[in-house]
């Protein structure tokens, strides 16, 4: 279901800073709002972003019901050695959704 | 003939909850304790004015040389006027490089977002920016 768009540059140079651009849509439903019959709509909402490089943690986001809808993270990389990024979204029921990309240093 | 005039007593207290700056602080104090926070090397963008509190685009940079010596290890962003005071907390490594994230938040109104940095030697660093919000995101955030 959810829709994942990663920009990640598919070549650097050694020692290059890349910047990595993660999206996945979500609703981000806050728990703040309220259906046509008065009833609150419950929370729902994704609580935790990582992106892994090879395997090691280069950053990570603990997100509170004010990020907007469609989570959209834009951060940075050194670029060292060629390999994989992972990227992981867990939600606050503990579901997770995963994606990759990989870049060639050079 | 006694007349008794009627006094009514209306409690009409709104029910939204809405943070205040009391509870903004109160947040950063669960993060970081009594620490000292300093103001500086943390540069917040937001528009000056957002006609829509749904979506507000922010950019946080701070300013650090990112090696393993010394870098941001934590950078939280804080609000003193949404239903929860933190928005969101961003966790960096010597590996980011640069010290520079970007993301959309909402806003339910006015105010001045304000922005800690972490350091890996523990000190602690602030930068805040104000953005009058036409469209609110309180009634439906």
């Amino acid at each position: 279901m959810a829709g994942i768009r990663l920009a990640v540059p598919s070549s650097a140079t050694k020692g290059e800073i890349i910047e990595i651009k993660a999206l996945i849509q979500h609703a981000m439903e806050s728990g703040f709002r309220r259906g046509s019959r008065g009833e609150v709509i419950p929370r729902d909402i994704i609580t935790r972003f990582e992106c892994r490089y090879n395997g090691a943690l280069v950053f990570a986001a603990d997100f509170h019901p004010a990020i907007a809808a469609n989570p959209l993270m834009t951060f940075h990389a050194l670029a060292d050695k060629s390999g994989v990024f992972d990227f992981t979204w867990t939600d606050q029921a503990g579901q997770v959704w995963h994606d990759s990309a990989e870049i060639t240093v050079t | 003939m006694a007349a008794t005039s009627g006094v009514v007593f209306v409690s009409a207290l709104p029910m939204r909850a809405a943070a205040s700056e009391v509870d903004l602080i109160a947040a950063r104090t669960k993060l970081f304790g009594n620490r000292t926070i300093t103001e500086g090397r943390v540069t917040l963008e937001l528009p000056p004015i957002a006609e829509n509190g749904h979506s507000v685009p922010l950019k946080v940079e701070v300013d650090s040389p990112m090696t393993e010596a010394d870098y941001v290890k934590q950078i939280a962003i804080l609000s003193p006027r949404n239903p929860l005071p933190l928005i969101g907390q961003f966790h960096l490594t010597p590996q980011s490089g640069r010290a520079l994230v970007s993301t959309r938040i909402r806003m339910s109104g006015t105010q001045a977002i304000q922005a800690v940095a972490e350091m890996s030697d523990g000190s602690l660093w602030s930068g805040s920016m104000e953005t009058v919000v036409t469209l609110a995101a309180c009634v439906v955030l």
